[in-house]
């Protein structure tokens, strides 16, 4: 029996590479932030609110079962969850199992957001399904164009010509449906015009060996130009035949959308909202239990090995890109025949970038950038939801609140990350 | 299988990489194909196995002509490969990297991962080569990972097996029990290729072993009809000096004292466990011990590099522990790091400016924040001469030389400042013998000038030739203090965790060191 | 970038080996007359401009309904297909030309009779004025990306340039001689703060600054449209985001009278450019800044403090920004709206890679583009096409130059200069 050089202390347990590892630092400081923010939690949300200061919250719409508004005294429940948020801020600072940390600082997290909510809403009313329905929608976008850097990625391109599949598949849908009064056409044409851009970047990066990034910014400048053009001399003169602004209806999925609380909101959308969720279980399940999955991720770890085993790295590339590409423009396409049907330049508002901030949060996984996103959208939702409540935050800072938070996500709550190891690399075969 | 190649050749530009190269591989044989770096032995390989294509020749097997489009054509051929650098991908599982591109499935595109286990188990235990199907590959350590890649070429059917330098991430006990794993494979009618530069091996192993030299075969021969001088100068071309000249060391002060070092890497194991050690001046200390028991990352504690998370290490008596890198170097520190092309050189700029990569902001090179062109180009200039590096004009860029003038010129940077402490990590890794000859002259020409030398090296017999004293390292540790007089045997035996005292089996407790 | 992506040829020709050398005149004619038809700076840059116009073309082809007309009509009248073709395009490309340059006629007639100089150099003077800020712009991109980090936050430091100058102008009383190097200095000194966030970020936890300057865009931009609202940028009874505007103290004076618009501005984007050329090439901190985006590993072992070399070349970079955004607000604007800066991030990246991030290329891919610019809103005033078009073909001249192998391939020339190394390290720090 042969020794084995193993420089190993402690346990011999083979942790899966892709698990999340957090330093200790890291986790530390998660706990100082859950206590921090539960102390926001005890004093402006708890302590300082009246006695008598109640809450409602609406729970149900529309046509998912009925359950009557849950109404609460703001300051017992804030001072409540602020004692259980600062617990488990301490439980974090104390010990870390794997794969907890971060359970544990999201459940902290939603203490948080929900004692903030109820403080906002005092003596008022929320409607926490519709609240839930705008993080969900705004989130749509973000999901698609994370799937879309996933894709690519993982298969060793950096794509950050995102925002400007985005701007394409938003203005191609919405003129194409505009046009010929078909929306599936639309759709069509968007996610065609997105699958071309990614062509575009496979065939610079692949076949010249560009630089990726460069590339990426050079074609959204390319798009954003481009969509601002066409956008004057095109949809603005004919704006009644090609900017009309038609926009997909919502279906409603029987029994499902019954759910309470979140089943309208999840099953009474449009079809991008049920694209996403197959793509993500789709995309999810074919990169970790299909052969296809660990061929594409063979060629973005280690595309030597690939083509050693007979993969044709350059081929998988293309694909993947291309696809990644074509998804990037279903979700451009999700701005206007999803949403608010005329395309306007510059609608996409850097979406396509925080996708990729929230591909990086999720580890370059489907799931995980879906967290990120509705992190997001909630941010979003903010805006209207706070207005509505009257609560006297300059509507400047509402609007800047999601793009600083995805700066924290990324240089806090991210650390350092392991993208796949050949991401960025042009792979010149012998 | 019965393999011939004949008159292979292989250009890249005006580079002849094979020149009509003939080789004859029986079925059952174990056939050593023997040359120095640069000789054209991996092209030749990746001709083989379909990585590249070959400008004329031809390839047949059992008699029948073959070309191979792509590697996966080798494949189906029969011909598995073990590559030097293994092509394995790092994060994934053994299971996923030996089904990688001949997936078992299931329904639509699903992995059948019980199958996939099952077939590794019974190839693992019909050769003896026992792996955790579910382990991480970049978690095991380096001898294994040699043995999911032969899994991975057996799992395939392969007929002829090519090992590219197999054993140079081994322990000599290793060693041995991959020669045994390649007799067996042999036994059961494979053919074995394998590749190396280290003699003694191919004369206990091989059946038969071809020299390569520039490209070309320059013979074909026995084990029983040569020896390893003969085999030396066939594969340089010129009687070859196997033994380095040295004088007895004249040891001075302790330069550089380590006590108790601990380094962790990424994941919070401990890789140096409490190491302590020190050099004299004017004595070579080598860190003997196969790649991956911590000796990098000791390297990168001594520089600076890496955080340390216990111990001291100490520069003349002052504590440099906590220095950043660029106080060390100014504090008399000489670095040859191991990755040369990653960690030496910038390959896009010029000689002259690699020359003064560690010291381009100090007088005469720069003064008040400006760049002293002249001076810089002087100073290369005069290290070209110095150091004998091969280049039309200091102005050429890195990436044109090389990789032993490359290696000059991080010696020439290095050496030309004073130095108190030298750290050559893998000095002469990748280099051919001219150059080999040359940087050992140097480091012992830098001892003899009073320097203390660190030598961190895996190739047993630059240890031997070189090390004034030996300390050999496993699992994070010194295990043993000797001189190199105790022999080959003696020091791989602590290399696989043998100390004195014990019988074999037994792991090594720490010992700290023993002045000689 | 290659830091030796050689414009020089006596570089590439040493680089490729003297072993074989024929005698040395014989030798440069030819290696200059190779040097010429082959794939090198010159070359690409040029025919990347014509593919750009050619692809331009195209667009006012498709989108000019005049034009589509006469395509209609191919097959009846194809003289007129032809000729109404030809004069839109290329009134439009003419237009784009004495918009920015010079109309030849107007020039001749100031020369004849001595007057009416102001209408014929005011399109010089206007593209210069605006090459003043894009190539301040381009030269902090530049410096970023020679050092391995990609500022794509220009846009909001330019904007957080404009502020902190506009702020000084409103709230510092002194003659211009003194107010406007103060606000010099806080232009850059806001500029620099705008750097200095994605700096520390990445250098500390490691945060892509590809993402973090893109947020801190758009952070800036709301910033702004909050700060316009407030003391002492409020315009008083303004409905419109606009902001008071600033003393004249506070203004960079015009340098050829009052009627041409080019400021001393320019003299500032002289000195930073010099400044720039100089510390890349013979400052150590533009050494360090090189090594550390030539091989980051070798630069670390070699010593250099990358954390510290991050955060400097972020923070200058800012700051060279925010001196763009000054001088725009100072030498052109004098007063802050919503959306200030335009899209001079995104141009000047795109001048960054023409200018193949050497300080004399970009302030020449600066003039390009702003000729460009300054010509297209001409041609969008005297014909009916929109500003926009110049933006893509700006976008597609920096496409070509990108990619190197593309133009060899397209245009069938044989590369030698064109090894094009990769910036980009990933997302990991």
């Amino acid at each position: 029996m042969t020794t084995v050089a193993l420089p190993v202390k402690g346990e011999e347990r083979y942790v899966s590479s892709e698990a999340r590892i957090i330093s200790d630092a890291r986790r530390r400081g998660m706990g100082i932030a859950l206590v921090l923010i539960s102390l926001l939690m005890l004093f402006p949300f708890g302590v300082d609110v009246s006695r008598h200061d109640q809450t409602t919250f609406f729970l149900s719409t529309g046509t998912s079962v009925n359950i009557s508004p849950l109404t609460f005294g703001v300051r017992g429940v804030s001072i409540g969850l602020a004692i259980a948020c600062a617990a488990l801020g301490v439980i974090l600072f104390a010990t870390g199992r794997f794969g907890r940390v971060f359970v544990i600082f999201s459940i902290g997290i939603a203490m948080f957001l929900w004692s903030f909510l109820a403080w906002a809403a005092r003596g008022q009313t929320l409607n926490l399904v519709g609240v839930i329905g705008v993080t969900l929608i705004s989130a749509i976008p973000i999901i698609f164009g994370s799937l879309s850097g996933v894709m690519c990625e993982r298969a060793g391109v950096i794509n950050i010509a995102i925002e400007g599949q985005f701007l394409i598949g938003a203005f191609l849908a919405a003129m194409v449906a505009s046009a010929s009064n078909d929306l599936w056409l639309g759709l069509f044409v968007g996610a065609l015009g997105g699958g071309i851009l990614g062509a575009l970047l496979a065939f610079l990066s692949i076949r010249y060996s560009a630089d990726q990034i460069i590339v990426g910014v050079v074609i959204v400048a390319f798009a954003t130009g481009l969509t601002n053009y066409l956008t004057l001399t095109l949809l603005a003169p004919y704006q009644n035949t090609l900017n009309a602004g038609y926009v997909f209806g919502n279906w409603a999925i029987p029994l499902l959308d019954k759910i309470p609380i979140i089943g309208p909101d999840v099953f009474d959308q449009n079809i991008f909202v049920y694209m996403a969720i197959v793509l993500l279980v789709a995309i999810q399940t074919g990169l970790f239990r299909t052969r296809w999955g660990l061929r594409v991720r063979a060629v973005g770890e280690h595309p030597e090995a690939a083509e050693t085993v007979g993969i044709k790295v350059l081929r998988v590339r293309y694909r993947n890109v291309i696809l990644g590409g074509v998804i990037a423009g279903i979700g451009g396409a999700s701005f206007t025949i999803g949403s608010i049907g005329e395309f306007s330049a510059g609608m996409t508002a850097g979406l396509g970038f925080v996708a990729l901030a929230a591909m990086i949060f999720g580890r370059w996984r489907p799931y995980g950038g879906l967290v990120a996103a509705l992190l997001f959208g909630f941010a979003n939702s903010l805006q209207s939801t706070l207005a509505v409540l009257n609560v006297p935050i300059n509507s400047n800072f509402l609007t800047m609140a999601p793009y600083v938070i995805t700066i924290a996500v990324v240089s806090g709550l991210v650390g350092r990350v392991r993208a796949p190891a050949y991401d960025g690399k042009p792979y010149r075969p012998q | 299988m019965q393999l011939e190649l004949t008159g292979i050749t292989k250009s890249f530009g005006s580079l002849v990489a094979d020149d009509h190269v003939d080789l004859v591989v029986k079925p059952g044989e174990i056939h050593a194909l023997l040359g120095e770096n640069g000789a054209g032995k991996t092209t030749l390989m990746n001709v083989l196995f379909g990585l590249t294509h070959p400008d004329s020749g031809e390839i047949k097997i059992d008699g029948e002509a073959v070309h191979f489009a792509d590697p996966g054509e080798a494949v189906r051929h029969g011909i598995g490969m073990v590559h030097q650098h293994f092509m394995l991908v790092p994060v994934f599982s053994v299971t996923e990297n030996v089904i990688l591109g001949f997936e078992p499935t299931h329904g639509p595109d699903f992995i059948d991962r019980r199958k996939a286990r099952a077939q590794i188990r019974t190839i693992s235990s019909e050769f003896g080569l026992e792996v955790n199907p579910d382990a991480i590959v970049e978690q095991l350590p380096v001898g294994i990972q040699q043995r999911v890649e032969i899994l991975k070429a057996l799992a395939r059917d392969a007929r002829l097996l090519i090992l590219d330098e197999p054993t140079a991430v081994l322990t000599p006990q290793e060693t041995e029990t991959l020669f045994g794993i390649i007799r067996s494979l042999a036994k059961s009618g494979r053919s074995i290729l394998f590749i190396t530069h280290k003699l003694k091996e191919v004369l206990a192993l091989a059946d038969q072993i071809t020299v390569m030299r520039l490209g070309k075969v320059v013979g074909s021969t026995t084990p029983k009809e040569t020896s390893e001088s003969e085999l030396a100068s066939m594969m340089v071309g010129r009687s070859v000096e196997l033994v380095v000249r040295k004088d007895r060391a004249k040891p001075g002060e302790d330069v550089l004292t380590v006590e108790g070092l601990t380094v962790h890497d990424e994941r919070e194991l401990t890789v140096v466990d409490q190491m302590s050690f020190n050099v004299r001046g004017g004595e070579i200390l080598a860190l003997a011990g196969v790649q991956g028991n911590g000796q990098t990352e000791v390297v990168r504690a001594l520089t600076g590099l890496v955080a340390v998370v216990a111990g001291h290490i100490k520069l003349l008596g002052v504590d440099i522990t906590n220095a950043k890198p660029r106080a060390r170097l100014r504090s008399g520190i000489a670095h040859i790091p191991e990755d040369r092309v990653r960690d030496g050189l910038i390959l896009t700029m010029t000689i002259a400016d690699n020359l003064v990569l560690d010291i381009f902001d100090v007088p005469p090179h720069a003064r008040f924040g400006s760049r002293n062109l002249g001076e810089i180009e002087q100073n290369a200039k005069d290290k070209l001469r110095e150091f004998d590096i091969r280049a039309s004009s200091p102005e050429v860029l890195v990436s044109t030389l090389s990789g032993g003038n490359q290696q000059k010129v991080i010696v020439a940077r290095e050496l030309s400042r004073p130095t108190k402490l030298l750290v050559a990590s893998q000095p002469t890794r990748g280099l051919d013998v001219g150059s080999i000859e040359y940087v050992h002259r140097q480091i012992v020409a830098e001892r003899d000038r009073g320097t203390a030398v660190l030598l961190v090296s895996s190739e047993l017999d630059e240890v031997l030739a070189l090390g004034d004293r030996i300390a050999v390292v496993y699992r994070g540790q010194i295990v043993g203090v000797v001189d190199p007089s105790v022999g080959r045997e003696k020091i791989g035996l602590l290399m696989a965790g043998v100390t004195d005292s014990e019988d074999e089996g037994v792991a090594a407790s720490p010992a700290t060191v023993a002045n000689a | 970038m290659s830091d030796t992506l050689a414009t020089d040829p006596a570089a590439g020709a040493a680089a490729a080996g003297g072993a074989d050398a024929p005698p040395k005149a014989r030798r440069d004619w030819e290696r200059y007359f190779r040097w010429m038809i082959e794939a090198n700076v010159v070359v690409v840059t040029t025919l990347a401009i014509v593919s750009a116009l050619i692809v331009g073309a195209i667009l006012i082809i498709v989108t000019q309904p005049t034009v589509l007309h006469a395509w209609g009509q191919l097959f009846s009248h194809p003289g007129k297909t032809v000729s109404v073709t030809f004069f839109t395009v290329g009134d439009a490309y003419r237009d784009l030309f004495t918009g920015s340059i010079v109309d030849p006629f107007v020039f001749g007639h100031a020369v004849r009779t001595g007057q009416g100089w102001i209408a014929a150099l005011t399109p010089i003077s206007e593209t210069l004025r605006e090459t003043t800020v894009l190539s301040l712009a381009g030269l902090a991109v530049a410096l970023g990306f020679r050092t391995g980090v990609f500022n794509i936050g220009a846009q909001g430091q330019v904007i957080a340039g404009a502020m902190a100058a506009t702020y000084v102008g409103f709230e510092v009383h002194a003659p211009i001689g003194i107010h406007v190097p103060l606000c010099i200095v806080a232009g850059a000194a806001g500029g620099a703060l705008a750097g200095f966030i994605p700096g520390i970020l990445k250098a500390r936890t490691g945060a892509h600054e590809v993402i973090v300057t893109i947020m801190l865009n758009y952070v800036i931009l709301d910033l702004l449209l909050y700060a316009i609202t407030t003391q002492p940028f409020q315009q008083p009874g303004q409905q419109n985001p606009i902001s008071r505007t600033v003393p004249t103290t506070a203004r960079l004076p015009h340098i050829f009278g009052p009627n041409l618009r080019v400021n001393a501005g320019i003299f500032i984007a002289i000195a930073v450019a010099i400044a720039v050329a100089w510390l890349l090439r013979r400052g150590t901190i533009g050494f360090s800044f090189r090594m550390v985006g030539a091989n980051p590993n070798a630069a670390r072992v070699a010593g250099v403090d990358i954390a510290r070399a991050t955060i400097l070349v972020l923070t200058i970079s800012g700051a060279i920004a925010g001196l763009a955004g000054m001088v725009q607000l100072s030498g052109t604007d004098y007063f802050l709206s919503s959306g200030y800066g335009g899209n001079v991030g995104f141009n000047a990246i795109t001048v960054a890679l023409l200018g193949r991030n050497r300080p004399l290329g970009v302030v020449l891919g600066a003039m390009l583009f702003s000729a460009l610019d300054v010509g297209g809103r001409y041609m969008q005033g005297t014909t009916t096409i929109p500003l926009d078009l110049t933006q893509v073909i700006q976008a597609i001249i920096v496409f070509f130059v990108a990619t190197p192998g593309l133009v060899n391939e397209v245009y069938r020339i044989r590369g030698r200069n064109v090894g094009q190394s990769t910036l980009t390290q990933g997302w990991s720090a």
